[in-house]
């Protein structure tokens, strides 16, 4: 007879994914993959950045990136919409696969794909207008809508992100006039206003305080039954909170890509568990 | 492995290491006296056994408590949060071990005025020696993270099992030969199941050992002969 132990096991077998190609090694009923990274490698000038890179975004599941200050994360998220065609003598080669098309691909309506791919930055980027216009904003972009119509989305878009019941009176005052945690959650909502089917967050939470950082994380869980998530963070526990998956990238290569769970329990690379117990340098 | 940036952190883990060594040790200790004390019927050596049993238990709860403000502190990950809670599980299973000792030396204690047959006890010195070995296999397991000697620990419980089997059958026949070796021979059959209770706490510190070394859980069904020990060794 087994005594009963006093704390539970942790019976998740780590199931690290082979990043090329994505063969998941794990009996679990394959997740279908929303966004397929394939030998990436990305320059800036000479400097080559991302070296062979391949990762699966899983569809309505939240992926975290991780790893030390340099190792080519964000530069990973940039790719992804390509947000690097906005500077010069930046360039990826290799493929990044969204529903079948590889979005690098010289006649991708870049403008369209950057409303299928939202991204939401370090540090909260309200435009310098009213609350209802900085959502408005995109929608008008791609559509027009009658005013009714245009209403509905920017409440739905600012319930969608926890904020409509703390705006609702005053829509037409300016967005820079939020707090900080506000803003990022105005940020969050013009992303969703445009019916992205991805959202990046590039640290989303670095310049916010606790209960901002909470908020953000409720929102992240609330988000990802809707939409496809990728978030890069330096803080390791919030990438345990809201991640399924997590990636440990290092000096532009991907070392490791698994279930977070199994990442941050019982990592299979020496480099990963140096780096999350704080054994680097 | 290397050490972490921060110093401090390495002390709280080595700490915790050495305060389970420490229990281990005295756990031991505890078992093999509470047995020499039986074997002699020596009521003197028997109390000090049961007064041994509250160091245990200050250091059970010292190391729970360590154990506790590592994690809200360092906030571990990987093998540090399995070290964390290996301690406490461990530091529980060897707690267990300690009482179980002291309850063998308080039937030395009881059976003192009871008519003694000394050929009865040598069945328990059988489950006594495999038990210790055991222990002490699971304690070097765990101080020296060897998951494959903690395996073969898992794999032995078996061999207790069957030992209490056939002091079980012994102490019975014992019994129905003379009605006056019943109460001996009862408060000898508590000490065999003690005996066993304390290789299923050590077969449980073996299987802690497996899971912060592998951090993968051995299977739920513990072996019941050698050849399914055999066959189940490596974790599903």
């Amino acid at each position: 007879m087994q005594i009963e132990r006093p704390l539970p096991t942790v019976e998740t077998r780590a199931a690290v994914i082979d990043p090329a190609p994505h063969a998941a090694a794990s009996a679990k009923p394959a997740v279908p993959i929303k966004v397929s990274v394939r030998n990436l490698d990305f320059f800036y000038g000479d400097n080559h950045a991302l070296k062979n890179v391949s990762t699966p975004l899983h569809l309505n599941k939240v992926t975290a990136f991780i790893g030390p200050s340099g190792c080519g994360k964000s530069t990973l998220l940039r790719v992804l919409n390509r947000m690097y065609d906005l500077y010069p003598k930046q360039r990826a080669e290799g493929e990044v696969i969204l529903d079948g098309e590889n979005i690098l691909g010289a006649a991708v309506d870049v403008n369209f794909l950057r409303s299928r791919v939202g991204m939401v930055f370090q540090k909260p980027t309200p435009f310098p207008m009213s609350i209802y216009d900085n959502i408005a904003f995109g929608v008008k972009l791609y559509r027009k809508l009658p005013k009714a119509e245009l209403d509905a989305r920017v409440e739905e878009a600012l319930r969608g992100a926890a904020l409509w019941e703390e705006v609702k009176d005053k829509l037409h005052t300016s967005g820079l006039g939020l707090s900080g945690g506000q803003q990022q959650r105005l940020c969050i909502a013009r992303s969703v206003a445009v019916e992205p089917e991805v959202i990046l967050f590039d640290e989303p939470c670095s310049a916010l305080d606790p209960i901002s950082t909470a908020k953000v994380e409720e929102l992240i869980d609330e988000l990802a039954e809707r939409y496809t998530i990728a978030i890069v963070t330096h803080n390791m526990q919030q990438a345990v909170r809201v991640s399924d998956y997590t990636a440990f990238m290092y000096l532009g290569e991907m070392i490791e890509f698994g279930d977070t769970n199994a990442v941050f329990t019982a990592p299979k690379q020496k480099k990963t568990q140096d780096y999350i117990t704080g054994r680097f340098g | 492995m290397s050490d972490h940036t921060v110093k401090a952190y390495d002390r709280d883990l080595e700490t915790l290491g050495r305060r389970i060594a420490e229990m281990g040790g005295i756990a031991e200790k505890m078992l093999s006296e509470a047995m020499d004390a039986l074997g002699a019927f020596d009521v003197d050596a028997a109390q000090r056994v049961v007064v041994t049993d509250l160091r245990l238990d200050a250091l059970q709860r010292e190391i729970e408590e360590s154990a506790i403000l590592t994690i809200a502190r360092r906030q571990p990950l990987a093998v540090d949060l399995r070290e964390c809670i290996a301690a406490i599980r461990v530091s529980g299973d060897l707690e267990r071990v300690g009482d179980l000792a002291k309850n063998i030396a308080k039937r030395t204690v009881k059976i003192v005025g009871e008519a003694r047959l000394p050929r009865a006890i040598v069945g328990l010195n059988s489950m006594h020696d495999v038990a210790a070995m055991q222990l002490k296999d699971a304690l070097d397991a765990y101080a020296q993270r060897d998951a494959e000697r903690a395996r073969a620990v898992w794999a032995n419980d078996a061999e207790l099992d069957a030992l209490e089997d056939s002091v079980f059958r012994d102490l019975l026949t014992f019994m129905m030969e003379d009605p006056r070796n019943i109460s001996f021979c009862t408060h000898l059959l508590f000490c065999s199941k003690n005996l066993e209770r304390i290789g299923d706490h050590t077969t449980n510190i073996a299987e802690t050992v497996v899971y912060l070394v592998t951090g993968e859980s051995m299977p739920t069904e513990r072996p019941k002969t050698r050849q399914a020990a055999a066959g189940a060794q490596t974790p599903q």
